[in-house]
């Protein structure tokens, strides 16, 4: 199980402390507002339309049941019983109070989690797939690359003030669940003919206002050269990058504005004068990384498990779960077990609290004591046994937690949009709920197959909008909320930004707009093709035709 | 039509808890938006920011501006969805914020 080490142990302490006198500081009037403020971003405390917010770190989202427990707690003891799963694969906390938080953070810290590098001009948390070192289709667990550059660039001094944020992901599979072509680096793991495995590196990709697919700069990288490589990249993002133009200073801006290929060169030669030819640090780092991310003792068990089976025959409602919600586990006998938080009408990766303890529960009685929060706002128990699924379905069924919905159209991604945030200008949610609604019956969510809506309530696309195969963007239109859509939007290896369909929508029209694309898509689509595909072999004319052309 | 009035009401955040609060006549802030003083000229609005500045260095507030709102029946409505949802709460959580505590503004959702 992962876990840190002693020196982020002790620093987590320290940062703590200082900010407990930050912000007594603060309040006793000592320092300003636009002092404080980059303190208490740093620690990943916002201030949002009714409060506070506080974004609290789960490094690559993974959780134990105890650090689920401590989450919960927190929402008891000074938020209001609920916390929200982010798209980052945090929670945010929204009715936080200033006073409050130091005490907040020294609860995290009880349980090695802090509210660090979840803001600012720095590189942030980086992110994984959520079904690492579970994932059938693996190479190899993604987890320790991402914790050593972790370990790497927290607090390096280099890039601290860096021109903009920067966002790292990173997939051990060859199907990407980590979005890593729509980050600043994105690495996929890769094995040749020989059996040998490297990296591909991709750096430039986006969301935001100027969304881009990353540009691959190296196909196949030693794993022990890849520290050393991605310095190679922040030094040439961090000399070039614009930090003129807060809309511009992104390295997506540098890579588009300079070109791949130039910027490639000025990578290429800035890794070939790097001081420090040898890897041998990285090895021995790698080597002691990967130890905190051993998977767990796996019972040999048969792949067959007759009481899962029989479970199924007996249950409808479990078979249909079971069908949607679970995903092939590497090793025979296990499964990966994807609870949705999308349950009807409710609000996309809310949690209450005791929502959070039954999981952490379940996870500490069926998945080897872990969690992963998902970027698509669900949580997994990545390890767990088939003959006891049936066991933890029912447990979830009272708790609203077994909505058989998991990649369906009920499986949306939605930022919290203008009913929290203080950048939205339009509300997300109500839009996902209604959509929610429309297609609440699973029978029509099964018979459109998998499809990703996404909801973002500003440009800043923290809903994901642009590769959502459905992309819903609210904005504000002479003081109104109204969405725009897109469609063909894919964040996996595929990876490609919607398209805007045509003028944009009322709230209440929205829901409608998306049977009707849905509707048009069952249509048209040819046997087995899934809503993204066909979209790519029909292109936008009939989904037009079916919103725009009776209107 | 001759009771409403438009004008400007100056907001922050409470700075210990983050509480969204309205200046008042008396120069007090209020969670309650119907307690606001609704700023109609632009001396009036001038005197608001004035006392907003000494406030955040006072450190009782932080985040002030002014925002569009009216006044119907004696009762202010903020024109903007986004100030209406800082008034009442989330649209989507009736059961937090201002509408939860009765604080709320008198002008609820209806369109939510």
């Amino acid at each position: 199980m992962y876990r840190y080490d002693e020196f982020d142990h002790q620093f987590v302490q320290q940062r703590t402390a200082q900010f407990r006198d930050q912000t007594n500081r603060r309040l006793s009037g000592e320092i300003t507002e636009d002092e404080f403020r980059p303190l208490r971003l740093m620690n990943g405390l916002y201030l949002q339309l009714h409060a506070y917010m506080l974004r609290v770190a789960i490094p690559y989202g993974t959780l134990s049941s105890k650090q689920m427990r401590q989450l919960a707690y927190i929402a008891d003891k000074w938020d209001r019983g609920y916390g929200h799963f982010t798209t980052r694969q945090n929670i945010q906390y929204h009715w936080i109070k200033l006073e409050d938080t130091p005490d907040i953070l020294a609860a995290l810290a009880e349980v090695e989690m802090h509210a660090i590098q979840t803001s600012g001009n720095c590189i942030r948390n980086v992110t994984t797939d959520h079904w690492a070192g579970a994932a059938a289709d693996e190479i190899s667990d993604p987890r320790p690359v991402g914790e050593l550059l972790r370990q790497w660039s927290s607090l390096h001094p280099e890039f601290s003030y860096l021109p903009r944020k920067f966002k790292i992901a990173v997939t051990g599979a060859p199907n990407d669940r980590a979005a890593v072509k729509v980050h600043d680096i994105g690495l996929r793991l890769h094995k040749n003919d020989a059996g040998a495995i490297g990296w591909e590196v991709m750096v430039g990709g986006g969301q935001g206002r100027t969304p881009m697919i990353a540009v691959t700069v190296r196909d196949f990288l030693p794993e022990k050269e890849l520290v050393a490589y991605i310095e190679a990249i922040m030094r040439v993002y961090n000399l070039y990058g614009r930090r003129d133009n807060k809309f511009k200073a992104r390295i997506k801006i540098l890579v588009h504005e300079i070109g791949a290929e130039k910027f490639k060169a000025e990578v290429e030669a800035e890794y070939a004068r790097r001081p420090e030819q040898t890897t041998h640090v990285e090895e021995k780092e790698l080597r002691r990384i990967a130890a905190y991310f051993a998977p767990p003792v796996f019972e040999k068990l048969s792949r067959f498990s007759p009481a899962f089976e029989e479970a199924k025959l007996l249950h409808p409602g479990f078979a249909r779960w079971a069908r949607n919600n679970l995903a092939a586990h590497r090793v025979d006998g296990y499964t990966i077990v994807n609870i949705s938080l999308k349950p009807e009408g409710g609000i996309p990766g809310d949690a209450t609290s005791e929502q959070m303890r039954l999981m952490a529960d379940l996870a500490e009685h069926y998945s080897h004591d872990e969690l992963r929060v998902s970027h698509p706002q669900n949580i997994i128990l990545p390890h767990v046994k088939k003959e006891d699924v049936l066991t933890i379905w029912k447990a979830l069924v009272p708790a609203e937690l077994a909505t058989a919905n998991y990649g369906l159209a009920g499986d949306i991604i939605s930022c919290p949009g203008m009913d929290y945030c203080s950048l939205a200008t339009a509300r997300s949610i109500p839009i996902s709920q209604a959509i929610s609604r429309k297609f609440a019956d699973l029978d029509v969510q099964e018979k459109i197959g998998p499809v990703k809506i996404n909801i973002s309530g500003c440009i800043n696309a923290c809903g994901h909008h642009h590769v959502g195969h459905i992309g819903i963007l609210g904005l504000d239109k002479k003081g109104e909320e109204f969405y725009q859509i897109t469609l063909g939007g894919s964040s996996t290896e595929s990876a490609s930004i919607g398209s805007i369909l045509g003028p944009g929508f009322a709230g209440h029209e929205v829901a409608d707009a998306v049977e009707k694309i849905l509707t048009t898509y069952v249509k048209l689509r040819q046997p087995g093709e899934e809503f993204l595909y066909a979209y790519r072999r029909l292109g936008p004319q009939p989904f037009k035709e079916a919103l725009y052309a009776a209107a | 039509m001759s009771d409403i009035e438009k004008g400007q009401v100056m907001t922050a955040n409470r700075l210990r808890d983050g509480e969204v609060v309205f200046l008042t006549r008396s120069g007090e802030w209020n969670e309650k938006i119907d307690e606001a003083v609704l700023a109609l000229e632009p001396q009036a609005t001038a005197a608001l920011e004035a006392r907003a500045k000494g406030d955040e260095k006072a450190t009782l507030v932080t985040g002030s501006y002014l925002f569009d709102a009216e006044r119907v029946d004696g009762k202010i409505r903020a024109l903007h969805m986004r100030e209406r949802i800082r008034t009442l709460g989330p649209t989507v959580r009736l059961d937090h914020g201002k509408q939860a505590k009765g604080t709320a503004g008198a002008f609820a959702f209806k369109e939510a």
